[in-house]
């Protein structure tokens, strides 16, 4: 392990533990964009360049001004709010995360990838990914397009003015 | 190619290869980096003198003239000034963060840099996707500046990084989309390669981009939407003095209020010189005769031009209203935007020659024509109605 990806790794974690802990609901939505800004870092850091800055571009950028705006359009980010969660859920949430995480753990333990000897690892660059998107997944991207415009023709519905 | 035109990239290979080969890579580094955090804020600094004497002269008054010859050491006083004022935080404030949004925003303005090739040879970071880093970076700036509204307390900068945020999101269409037309024509999300596709000259017209029908519409969209996104007038709604004050920045004084304005002027510099790169061929020279001329004279005088313009329409033009920012960028140019991508695509398609000039001249001057009569009749004078405030 490298020593910038350590870092990157610590940079990710601390934002997400402060995104978990911080009482502030605004201080926990820039927490969490400091994590994903860290998740973005961490893959230009393995040499996936796109899913990189996608990373950035989409969850930085967008996600996290979206929560931020959820934020202060709802309730306002400054009420301290006593803490609502039973004493249960602790347990319960930790039960949910080994659960989760068993299942991935046996599903990455008996994928076929895991099991068939490593190929040479692939240098995919932008230009190999923009052929394959146009070239052998143009059906899913064109389904995935539409239905990215009819989201977006509901939201313009949802959001006119209505008639008095 | 003469040495004067790569005079700085030769002195960078010269000290690095006198150094030590243990620190070689450290050195090469701090002298691609450290250039780009010297030059851009020395060019901050001559624009902020432009600017008030620009300024003063469109409203019939010298501008700075005390200090220095004409004026011209007037940064320097603004420093000092900046440097030794009291730096105030309210006592409300979240101080983590209203401490930490000026450093963002800086960092922020300065990482861009990184991939406009400000000459032959002279790119920080030659990155497959320099435009798309470029964007996913400036993405950033827009939570600095909700840091800086929202950790202030206070209902005026709230109010201003509201506005900012959303005045951000909507000019970010048009502004990528206007781009995604220049990265279909180059085939490439490189800048480098942007730039060399736009090399070479056709009798004494070069093939820049912004020649063509498509890149012309283009670069005006981008530049109106480059405009919007540094919040610069007429699209400063979020520091609208005669409503909010300053906005976002109110609440800083002193030496964060110096490094707010410096933030404001990086991300000009630094969305000119992309608006350069994509469209007007980057360090290119304009005539086929004056190639002899360093690339980065001319990349470095396309991007005072760009300023001048910046000036001129901050001098000129009156500020718009929220619901007019907000018409023009979803009605206006988001559309106008569609249809520049759909003309680049025909461009590239149709043979070459008379027609696609006309068949895309004759397209988008139509869309034009057809937006603006849309736009227009829409916005009938009639009473106001309110919907949640009746």
């Amino acid at each position: 392990m490298s020593t910038p990806f350590l870092i990157l790794a610590a940079v990710t974690l601390a934002g997400a533990w402060a995104a978990m802990t911080l009482r502030g609901l605004v201080h926990c939505a820039l927490a969490l964009a400091v994590a994903f800004a860290g998740i973005g870092a961490l893959y230009l850091n393995l040499g996936a360049q796109f899913l990189g800055l996608a990373q950035l571009l989409v969850y930085v950028g967008a996600i996290a001004v979206l929560i931020v705006f959820v934020i202060l359009l709802t309730r306002g980010g400054d009420v301290d709010s006593p803490r609502l969660s039973p004493a249960s859920w602790p347990a319960a949430g930790v039960a949910v995360a080994t659960a989760v995480f068993a299942v991935l753990g046996w599903a990455v333990f008996h994928s076929n990838a895991i099991l068939a000897p490593l190929a040479p690892a692939p240098q995919p660059n932008i230009r190999q990914l923009g052929v394959a998107l146009m070239d052998g997944y143009v059906l899913p991207l064109e389904v995935i397009g539409l239905m990215l415009t009819a989201a977006l023709i509901g939201a313009v519905v949802v959001a006119m003015k209505e008639k008095p | 190619m003469q040495p004067s035109d790569q005079v700085f990239v030769l002195l960078k290979d010269w000290i690095v290869g006198q150094s030590p080969i243990m620190l070689q890579p450290g050195v090469s580094i701090l002298l691609t980096v450290v250039p780009i955090l010297l030059v851009f804020p020395v060019l901050f600094a001559l624009t902020t003198v432009l600017e008030r004497k620009g300024l003063g002269r469109i409203q019939n008054r010298y501008g700075p003239n005390r200090v220095g010859f004409y004026g011209i050491l007037q940064p320097m006083a603004d420093a000092v000034k900046s440097l030794t004022k009291e730096d105030i935080v309210p006592a409300s404030a979240d101080r983590a963060v209203h401490f930490l949004a000026p450093l963002v925003l800086l960092a922020v303005a300065f990482v861009p840099y990184a991939v406009l090739p400000i000459g032959r040879n002279m790119v920080a970071a030659n990155l497959d996707a320099g435009v798309l880093f470029f964007f996913a970076i400036g993405a950033i700036s827009e939570l600095s500046v909700f840091m800086a509204g929202w950790s202030s307390r206070n209902k005026y900068s709230l109010l201003g990084a509201m506005r900012a945020v959303a005045q951000m999101i909507s000019y970010e269409v048009p502004l990528l989309l206007s781009s995604i037309a220049v990265i279909m024509a180059a085939g490439s999300l490189s800048t480098v390669e942007i730039v060399e596709k736009q090399a070479g000259f056709t009798g004494i017209f070069p093939h820049w981009y912004v020649l063509t029908p498509w890149g012309f519409a283009g670069f005006i969209l981008f530049m109106i939407a480059a405009t919007a996104e540094t919040n610069r007038s007429p699209f400063d709604l979020p520091e609208g003095e005669s409503e909010i004050i300053a906005g976002y920045y109110i609440e800083y004084s002193g030496f964060k209020f110096a490094l707010f304005f410096l933030g404001e002027y990086l991300g000009m510099f630094a969305i000119s010189g992309l608006g350069i790169t994509l469209f007007l061929g980057g360090w290119s020279a304009p005539l086929p005769f004056l190639t002899w001329i360093p690339s980065w004279i001319w990349f470095f005088t396309k991007l005072l031009v760009i300023v001048v313009g910046f000036i001129w329409v901050r001098g000129t033009l009156p500020r718009l209203r929220m619901d007019q920012l907000m018409n023009f960028a979803w009605k206006f140019m988001l559309p106008m935007a569609l249809v520049v991508v759909v003309a680049a695509g025909a461009w590239r398609f149709l043979p070459q020659g008379v027609t696609r000039w006309l068949v895309c001249s004759v397209f988008l001057a139509g869309a034009y024509v057809l937006l603006a009569r849309g736009v227009e009749t829409r916005n009938k004078i009639a009473k106001r109605t309110y919907r949640f405030a009746e």
